[in-house]
């Protein structure tokens, strides 16, 4: 499979002015948000520096920690399976449902069984599934995977989602109300929820000294999956396990005034045991992330709780929409993560990054989100996974930015040619950065003249 | 090697070297807390409502507040409703509710959530498939931050414990949060001591 060509897809959603400036508003909303939240906790710094810390012991017993999880939640009457990729994950959900000839899921959204594609598997063997999240939902009939970690459908204007509801449901397409659209939603998919044979979430956290598993959401639906069928089902990435009830404290606290600026979600719901007369099975599920952990520069990727904050805060992502990035993880944190699920498939990701270093100050578990895109792009470049329009001009930039007389010569002659040069001339294919917007203006003169002028 | 076995083996191969685990503090605010005050204010931030007092005659509140509500489901002995939670033996029968009413244990002034678990809903849907939910609160059992609430007995001993912060609602259409979602419309807090509901019951 070739590369995913971030830029070229990007290009595809900022053709249109009002999606990106859609997007692009609606997520520097979010980061204004977050910053405010934030200002309000006097001790957020020492928050992010425990959240990153508790994280760090657990990855470095994560064995230990499995093992104490696993224990715990058999104790509370919970069936415990174990999956080290996709298909055996997937393959584990079928059997469960199968076995009870459970026909019908109710999905709360889960990040992990995007990673695993569930979802379509589960469809092509006859099982009908709902996601109940409005967002995911609204991505599921549109026939698009989530743009976003929170917000999937964010990169979708009120109008898109009033269109894609009269196709669908033959709602109103005028009717653009935020609050119209909920309630086609609520009243298409209730039925289906009180209907559905089995339910399935995935998990924010999981408690090792109690086995619980913790779901945050705003609408509920974590809770309407787990609760109404009796037949439940949880998937657990490896990495969502913390030591002690205790610890929830503090994440809890970060993770939605670093995601929207709210200091909770409307639902903070922990699930230890299976419902009154039901059945709960947790799918620990590995896909990568064991390999991971030994990865020296990029393990600490695994520290990520999803609250998408280095999303909002990328100028790259608000930008160019989700979907440009072609995996389960975008913005910046995928762009760390996904090249350890396919390193050529994702290796022009590590370059759609300005490298400011915004995402490392927002992140709440202090992940060096920054440091870890520069290093992919070593890696890249280490195996020759660079394509070589981009890998000549790093050359040439390389040695012109090492000489101090080439790099005088070279920014004179760039203002120079920047005043003359023809415009097919200087907007062509070898131009990336020029390709969907303006060179800027040359200056009068340069810094370099300007200072010897007046300060020599 | 099973696959458990093979996963823990990996992990066990690749982990970093070890890090300590740190002891969260409890983050109490040098200044007095005013938590009646402070819960209310984050309650509504999430467009979730707070009574202060508990009303005269509750079921004259519930029919101006619900004027429509037919069906209301009592968790409760403050209020007798015209459903128990356990008439609704099929989980899911619990849509056909108008009005939920449940005593949470338990409140943070830091966020304007309350504690719900299966011992207070009993069946648990009642609490997001009802229409509306109102939930009573004895003001003294509100705690100041999410630090305090986590030592709450209710997340080691419960199947399912629930920290509510207001209505159910979605920010996924244009990213500004509306009602509804797919849960509760409305859901209101009523500042009810227990020792009030006490007193009532050993004067009867």
């Amino acid at each position: 499979m070739s590369a995913v060509d971030q830029a070229k897809n990007a290009a595809a959603f900022i053709e249109d002015r009002t999606h990106e400036q859609h997007l692009d508003q609606l997520l520097w909303m979010m980061r204004t948000r977050r910053d405010e939240a934030a200002s309000r906790v006097p001790e957020w710094e020492q928050l992010r520096d425990l959240a990153s810390q508790i994280k760090e012991h657990t990855l470095s017993h994560l064995a230990h920690y499995l093992e104490m999880f696993e224990s715990s939640a058999k104790a509370n009457g919970v069936t415990v399976h174990w999956a080290q990729d996709a298909p055996e994950h997937n393959q584990i959900v079928y059997q469960i449902l199968s076995d009870r000839n459970a026909d019908s899921l109710i999905k709360s959204k889960s990040m992990l069984t995007e990673e695993c594609e569930t979802r379509p598997f589960l469809e092509a063997r006859g099982i009908r599934v709902t996601e109940t999240d409005l967002g995911e939902r609204i991505q599921q009939l549109d026939n698009q995977p989530p743009s976003h970690i929170v917000g999937p459908s964010w990169h979708k204007t009120t109008q898109d989602v009033a269109n894609l509801f009269a196709r669908v449901y033959g709602s109103d397409k005028e009717k653009t109300d935020p609050v119209y659209l909920a309630h086609v939603m609520r009243v298409n998919t209730r039925p289906l929820i009180e209907q559905a044979k089995a339910g399935m979430t995935g998990a924010n956290f999981a408690v090792a000294e109690t086995g619980a598993v913790v779901t945050v959401t705003n609408e509920g639906n974590a809770d309407l999956s787990a609760n109404v069928p009796e037949l439940r089902i949880c998937s657990v990435g490896l990495e969502k396990i913390i030591p002690r009830n205790e610890d929830l404290a503090v994440f809890i606290r970060l993770l939605t005034r670093s995601a929207t600026g709210n200091s909770i979600t409307q639902y903070t719901s922990h699930f230890r045991s299976p419902r009154k007369n039901g059945e709960m099975h947790i799918i620990l599920v590995d896909n990568g992330r064991s390999s991971r952990l030994g990865m020296e520069k990029f393990w600490r990727s695994l520290k990520c709780i999803r609250c998408a904050a280095c999303m909002n805060t990328c100028p790259v992502y608000r930008r160019s929409g989700g979907l440009s990035y072609g995996s389960t993880y975008m913005g910046p944190i995928g762009i760390i993560m996904m090249p350890t699920f396919d390193a050529h498939r994702y290796s022009e990701l590590p370059f759609s990054s300005t490298l400011n270093g915004s995402c490392t100050n927002v992140c709440p578990v202090k992940i060096d989100i920054h440091e870890q895109i520069y290093a992919w792009r070593e890696v890249m470049e280490e195996k020759h996974q660079i394509n070589l329009v981009k890998k000549e001009a790093m050359i040439v930039a390389g040695k012109v930015l090492s000489n101090p007389l080439l790099y005088r010569i070279a920014a004179d002659s760039t203002e120079t040619s920047l005043k003359v040069l023809p415009r097919f001339a200087l907007y062509n294919h070898l131009n990336a950065w020029g390709r969907h917007r303006d060179i800027p203006q040359p200056a009068k003169e340069t810094f370099h003249d300007w200072y010897k002028k007046h300060r020599s | 090697m099973s696959f458990r076995d093979a996963i823990l083996q990996n992990v066990r191969n690749n982990q970093p070297s070890s890090r300590d685990l740190p002891a969260p503090p409890k983050f109490h605010s040098e200044q007095p807390v005013e938590l009646k005050k402070q819960f209310a204010a984050a309650l509504k931030e999430l467009s979730g409502d707070v009574i202060t007092e508990p009303p005269a005659d509750f079921g004259k509140f519930l029919k101006n507040r619900f004027p429509d509500a037919k069906t209301i489901c009592s968790a409760v002995p403050e209020y007798a409703g015209n459903r128990k939670p356990e008439d609704f033996a099929r989980w899911s029968d619990a849509s056909s509710i108008d009005v939920t009413i449940v005593r949470s244990p338990l409140g943070v002034a830091e966020t304007g959530s309350v504690l719900l678990s299966e011992e207070e809903f009993r069946v648990n849907t009642i609490g997001f498939l009802a229409h509306d939910i109102v939930i009573l609160l004895d003001p003294a059992e509100i705690v100041e931050n999410l630090h305090d609430a986590y030592g709450h007995p209710h997340f080691r001993d419960k199947a399912y414990s629930l920290l509510m912060s207001g209505p159910s609602g979605s920010a996924d259409i244009g990213g500004i949060t509306v009602h509804p979602a797919q849960g509760v419309m409305t859901l209101t807090v009523i500042f009810w001591p227990l020792a009030e509901t006490q007193n009532v019951r050993s004067a009867k």
